[in-house]
């Protein structure tokens, strides 16, 4: 790799990098904001303008809490805890395709940190890992609700990556990768996965849900039951990074789910704008700035779903745990194979008669 | 010393380190761990062998289900009691004889059995690729492949059938 690459690379991924930090961070004041809005409150208000110095305020508070580690507790699994949740938090985006790619100096460098022909397997492996940090937290707390929590999470997070998967699976037939810049290549042209995958998006969303922790799912840190689930025995910036994990997985499953089932940073028109910037500022600058706006689309689909996430979590109540286990083997995991069913049929018998019709 | 094989040496290490840790840690939950370690080394190692569908699968089944279950049912032992009077000298003397007996067999295997070689230079570097390992699954071990399945499905029903509750059995 030459220098020029190099740098530019690593721009792209700091830039990434830091985006991902930041809408994680503007989450906590998102979410406050939009329970506001839905209970026909403020939200917060007094730091700043609006309240948009919150975030900081928050994280200040978090860093200046005295950081306690219970006498009993397993010292170094109660460190690595918070660590593990937020490495593994941090590691999905590597292999999301934020954006086309950029033109400098006679090369093409794409909007990527990787681009790596099993993208879609790595991200699912790495969402596999997320509860570790979780399971080992709260079992190194030495604290019975601690324990229940991790427990929890840990069923869970296994009962939903099974739907997870088979539902990516019928995105994998249709598409025939498993890298995530080809799946969204292939939606080119407002010929998005949601079309064809009605049923597999709904499955993958209930199912980044319950991966997420995130409300109807958020048994592990179940406030009525278990006192503060897995994370009773943090404080300070330990319970700051489990939080800020929640977030950030948020936010990439968000950029995962529009990567999938929206088209990624495909628009409508695109092919219009990019022509009208090309012959506006020539062929380098032109293409540059229409991936720039294909970023921009990326980021918003994807804002959208963290705005959904809010949406739901202060729309509906939380389920039972046998509710949500019959939720996900007995309901989810047929639906999941049957959507595989249908997507199999589509393809072998429908698709060749369509493209007869068409052509 | 090219990058690849300084970093092949530096995995291997930290492979044989976390694997000896497993037998070595003294608490369960630290040998599961240093056992997740373990897998994460040898996805490396798949990567440097170009087969990133492997490592990832090895993730993926290993590291992120079968290792979380392990956790699950240490977590629901009780181990803060050592458990230390269930050693007898009989257990200890009879587990050196098995592992004993095991290593014979095992350096005698490795022994005898030849190591394939390969050609740098006619070696095709996209054979570990999930493309060609499509290919090879389900043109020439289709059978295996489909008779593999089989078998898994008959596992998990047996699983299933384990696991039921008899007739009039109580819930807890």
């Amino acid at each position: 790799m030459e220098l020029t690459e190099f740098v530019i690379k690593s721009l792209v991924i700091l830039v990434i990098f830091g985006l991902t930090l930041l809408i994680a961070m503007y989450s906590t004041y998102g979410e406050r904001k939009v329970a506001g809005f839905i209970q026909d409150r403020l939200g917060p208000n007094r730091a700043g303008p609006f309240g948009i110095l919150q975030p900081l305020a928050d994280a200040g508070k978090m860093f200046f809490k005295e950081d306690f580690i219970p006498a009993q507790a397993n010292k170094w699994l109660f460190i690595a805890g918070p660590c593990l949740a937020m490495l593994t938090a941090l590691m999905t985006s590597a292999v999301i395709p934020f954006g086309d790619s950029i033109r400098y100096d006679g090369l093409e460098v794409a909007v990527q940190a990787v681009e790596a022909n099993i993208g879609i397997l790595y991200v699912f492996g790495i969402v596999s890992l997320g509860v570790y940090g979780v399971m080992v937290g709260g079992w190194a707390s030495n604290n019975k609700f601690s324990l229940l929590g991790a427990i929890r999470a840990a069923s869970q997070n296994i009962s939903y990556e099974i739907s997870m998967g088979l539902s990516i699976v019928a995105i994998l037939m249709m598409t025939g990768s498993l890298s995530i810049r080809e799946i969204i290549e292939q939606q080119h042209g407002g010929n998005w996965n949601i079309w064809y995958q009605p049923l597999g998006f709904i499955i993958f969303i209930t199912c980044a849900f319950a991966e997420c922790n995130r409300t109807p799912f958020d048994l592990p840190e179940c406030e009525t039951e278990l006192v503060g689930g897995y994370h009773t025995e943090y404080s300070s910036m330990k319970l700051g990074f489990y939080l800020f994990a929640e977030y950030i997985n948020m936010f990439i499953s968000s950029a995962v789910i529009s990567a999938l089932y929206f088209g990624g940073y495909n628009y409508p028109g695109m092919d219009w704008v990019y022509a009208q910037l090309t012959s506006a500022f020539g062929d380098v600058a032109g293409h540059n700035v229409a991936t720039l706006i294909g970023t921009a689309a990326f980021f918003a689909k994807a804002l959208f779903f963290v705005f959904f996430y809010m949406w739901v979590r202060w729309t509906l109540p939380r389920f039972r745990y046998d509710q949500l286990m019959n939720l996900g083997w007995k309901n989810l995991i047929p639906l999941a194979i049957l959507n595989i069913v249908i997507t199999g049929t589509g393809v072998l018998f429908l698709k060749p008669i369509i493209t007869a019709l068409l052509n | 010393m090219s990058p690849t094989l300084s970093l092949f040496y530096f995995l291997s290490f930290l492979t044989v380190l976390s694997a000896l840790m497993v037998v070595f840690a003294r608490s369960p939950i630290h040998s599961v761990l240093y056992l997740i370690l373990t897998f994460f080394c040898l996805s490396g190692h798949y990567i440097l062998l170009n087969a990133q569908f492997l490592a990832a699968v090895n993730i993926i089944v290993y590291a992120g289900a079968i290792m979380v279950l392990f956790l699950f049912v240490i977590m629901f032992l009780n181990m803060k009691k050592e458990d230390e009077e269930s050693k007898t000298n009989l257990t200890k003397v009879a587990a050196v004889i098995v592992a004993g007996t095991l290593g014979v067999i095992l350096v005698g295997a490795f022994r005898k059995s030849q190591v394939g070689t390969y050609n740098p230079y006619a070696h095709d570097s996209q054979v570990g690729m999930v493309e060609s390992l499509g290919h090879m699954l389900f043109r020439e071990y289709l059978l295996p492949f489909e008779l593999i399945s089989i078998l898994f499905l008959v596992a998990m029903t047996g699983a299933i059938m384990l696991g039921k509750r008899e007739v009039g059995e109580r819930h807890f």
